[in-house]
């Protein structure tokens, strides 16, 4: 009984699993390779055209998508480290406060904060409106429609994501540590890029993990936020199986997509030793 | 563009808030008959028409219930703070208590939800909705998800319904659907920053406006434009055309032109001038001017596009008998007044013209003002002239849809 306690304990997650995410993939899988279409009905005939032609038509919004998933998830980390940082080492007591009012976005809904930058970027709007006015920009300045609204909606609904696992990294060192190398000549800036920096990289890793594929697979704020020339895959695969509903070809992009995200993803891990990250981080 | 499509978000929408058992059960078939569906191919679902004695054979044997759930598209019946008096006036007269509601954003969406639901025979939550004309209620009456209507219970219909809007081109005699409201797709434009009046379709390709231009992102939409503007009728085009077209629109796009292919969302773009000029839906723009925007609204003299919001029966109804009463009910002259002064689309009754005019003869001030514009309206009446440049979206079979989508979407969503 004892030896079979560890797997009882995976077995409602485990299952869950099995039933939510590896059945779903492997029909997915299935889908990919059917012809037809929803009213007469799709059928199975192992048509490996449909990722060719899925990619080669769909190429740019692929490249496109992992354009601004790395910016966006670049400019996250360079926004939230120093939140992180300063919450997690000047944060004092109110530290919880700090992190309520990370959080505090979440309380609206996500389509909403979206849409409410419309407004606040409206070519003519209460930002610009002024600025232009006052000759400080162009009048046909605008920014909505444009790459810059789209990255920007990007990294500002998942920069909580990127901002948590930061802090808790940098909230387990141990400031005795940093004082230790100061006491051992370390100037400030040292001390930070060979003790805190190093300890905190798992956060860092958690947050890349959590930003880049949200952010690479996002869809609303191109709809919302972008033009024509803004389309990310996300939006496509919408369309393919919400719009079009050509479920073969809408499975064979997310399919591409997924083994894409997950390619890059380990690729990343290798590059950054996530085995010492890891072990970090468990310390 | 959401969280809308989130199939948690679908279900919660979509059904009961307390599902029995029973229900438990049929939503795991559901799934595994989506899976199941997923592995071996689906089976085609096309239905043949229905057959002379599908109606009778239907509706033999349903009783009223005295409930009806309504599912429709918002602020798109009369509303007087929380109420709305003429379902309260039907609910007084039929003893059937209506339960409204405005789940419908977009015929996309409310097709992809209700589609698996009806797919698996299961209950949508509503007895009637209302549906475009269009790629997804061709698919809905392809797909045997609607009831064929019992046109002996529509006698108001029948009597009072414009002769425009029987029989149409998408569903013949009527056999599944009447119309709630009509509605026209022109060009709408903010004469503070365009100067002139605007008459022709080609403007939408005028440079002067460049990144100023809203289109639609639906492709029956976009592609009618792309037609007009090449001088042709979307009823009778075939391949060689619509490829014309797409060679227009993208010329449109590649010069820069186009700002946005926007869902509604370009009624906002429009007044808050991050755009000029854009293809727009006549009661959208109407609703802005009564509500004091400086904005115009043209049917192109090319032509402009004519659609149709139906009421429907989805097969899974429970309450048919209900719905069917409030359908007819909606066709009384009196009815229909009180909802074309809310809605502001044309109205399949004509006769609501003069009802509105005398409404106007009693009030005054600003409510005389408003209802004398409505009666008077072009966009609420449009004339003889307006409507002979009206077409309807191209009637397309299952082939041909791929085609259109694969010629027109990578325009709007490149």
């Amino acid at each position: 009984m004892k030896r079979l306690t560890p797997y009882l304990l995976i077995l409602p997650g485990g299952l869950w699993l099995v039933v939510f995410l590896v059945v779903p993939l492997i029909f997915m899988v299935s889908v990919s390779t059917q012809q037809g279409d929803v009213v007469n009905g799709f059928v199975q005939t192992f048509h490996i055209a449909n990722y060719t032609d899925a990619l080669g038509q769909y190429r740019t919004q692929f490249l496109r998508s992992a354009v601004y998933g790395l910016v966006g998830t670049v400019l996250a980390i360079l926004l939230a480290y120093p939140v992180a940082y300063w919450i997690a080492f000047r944060g004092g007591a109110r530290k919880s406060t700090y992190l309520l009012l990370v959080l505090l976005p979440f309380f609206v809904s996500f389509v909403l904060r979206t849409v409410s930058w419309k407004f606040l970027l409206a070519d003519d709007g209460i930002v610009f409106e002024p600025l232009k006015s006052a000759g400080l920009l162009p009048a046909d300045f605008h920014v909505l429609q444009t790459t810059t609204a789209v990255i920007g909606g990007l990294v500002y609904n998942y920069l909580p994501f990127m901002i948590l696992p930061i802090y808790v990294a940098l909230e387990r060192v141990d400031p005795s540590v940093v004082e230790a190398a100061q006491d051992l000549y370390a100037s400030r800036v040292a001390a930070f890029a060979r003790i805190v920096l190093p300890l905190s990289l798992p956060g860092v890793f958690a947050g890349v993990l959590m930003t880049f594929v949200p952010m690479t697979s996002d869809y609303v704020n191109a709809a919302i936020l972008g033009g024509p020339d803004n389309t990310m895959i996300g939006n496509i695969i919408q369309t393919e199986y919400l719009v079009n509903q050509d479920y073969p070809v809408g499975a064979a992009l997310s399919f591409t997509l997924m083994a894409a995200l997950l390619v890059g993803i380990f690729g990343y891990a290798r590059a950054l030793g996530t085995q010492n990250v890891l072990e970090a981080a468990a310390r | 563009m959401d969280l809308r499509t989130s199939p948690a978000f679908l279900r919660g929408m979509t059904q009961n808030r307390h599902p029995s058992r029973r229900d438990a059960l049929r939503l795991a078939g559901l799934s595994a008959a989506g899976l199941a569906l997923a592995a071996c191919g689906v089976q085609g679902q096309r239905v043949a028409p229905p057959a002379q004695d599908a109606v009778a054979g239907y509706w033999s044997g349903k009783k009223k219930n005295g409930a009806l759930r309504f599912a429709n598209w918002p602020l798109y019946i009369d509303k007087d703070g929380s109420k709305y008096p003429s379902l309260e006036k039907f609910t007084a007269e039929s003893g059937i208590k209506v339960t409204y509601q405005e789940p419908i954003q977009d015929m996309t969406t409310w097709f992809g939800k209700i589609q698996p639901l009806l797919a698996a025979n299961q209950d949508i939550g509503y007895d009637l909705m209302v549906m475009t004309n269009g790629i997804h209620l061709g698919r809905a009456i392809d797909l045997g998800y609607l009831v064929p209507l019992d046109h002996a219970k529509l006698p108001n219909f029948a009597a009072n319904a414009s002769p425009s809007v029987k029989n149409p081109v998408w569903d013949k005699n009527n056999t599944y659907t009447i119309p709630w409201t009509v509605g026209v797709t022109g060009i709408a434009y903010n004469p503070k920053y365009v100067d002139g009046d605007i008459t022709s379709i080609q403007e939408l390709w005028n440079p002067k406006y460049k990144g100023k231009i809203g289109m639609m992102l639906d492709v029956q939409e976009v592609a009618n434009f792309g037609m007009f503007a090449l001088g042709i009728d979307p009823d009778k085009s075939v391949q060689a055309d619509w490829e014309k077209a797409a060679a227009k629109l993208q010329e449109q796009r590649d010069a820069g032109l186009v700002r946005k292919y926007y869902e509604n969302d370009y009624v906002d773009a429009l007044v808050r001038g991050d755009i000029w000029i854009t293809m727009a839906w006549s009661g959208d723009i109407f609703q802005q001017i009564t509500e004091g925007e400086n904005l115009r609204f043209v049917v192109p003299e090319e032509g402009g596009t004519i659609w149709t919001d139906n009421m429907c029966i989805p097969k899974t109804a429970q309450n048919p008998v209900d719905a069917l009463t409030l359908m007819d009910y909606v066709y009384r002259p009196e009815i229909a007044q009180m909802l074309v002064e809310y809605i502001n689309y044309i109205t399949p009754v004509p006769a609501t013209k003069d009802l509105v005019l005398a409404h106007a003869g009693q009030e005054k001030g600003e409510d005389r003002k408003f209802l004398e514009e409505v009666a008077a309206s072009p966009l609420i009446y449009p004339s003889d002239a307006d409507l002979a440049r009206l077409r309807s979206y191209k009637s397309l079979s299952s082939a041909e849809e791929k085609v259109y989508e694969g010629l027109f979407q990578p325009i709007t969503q490149g």
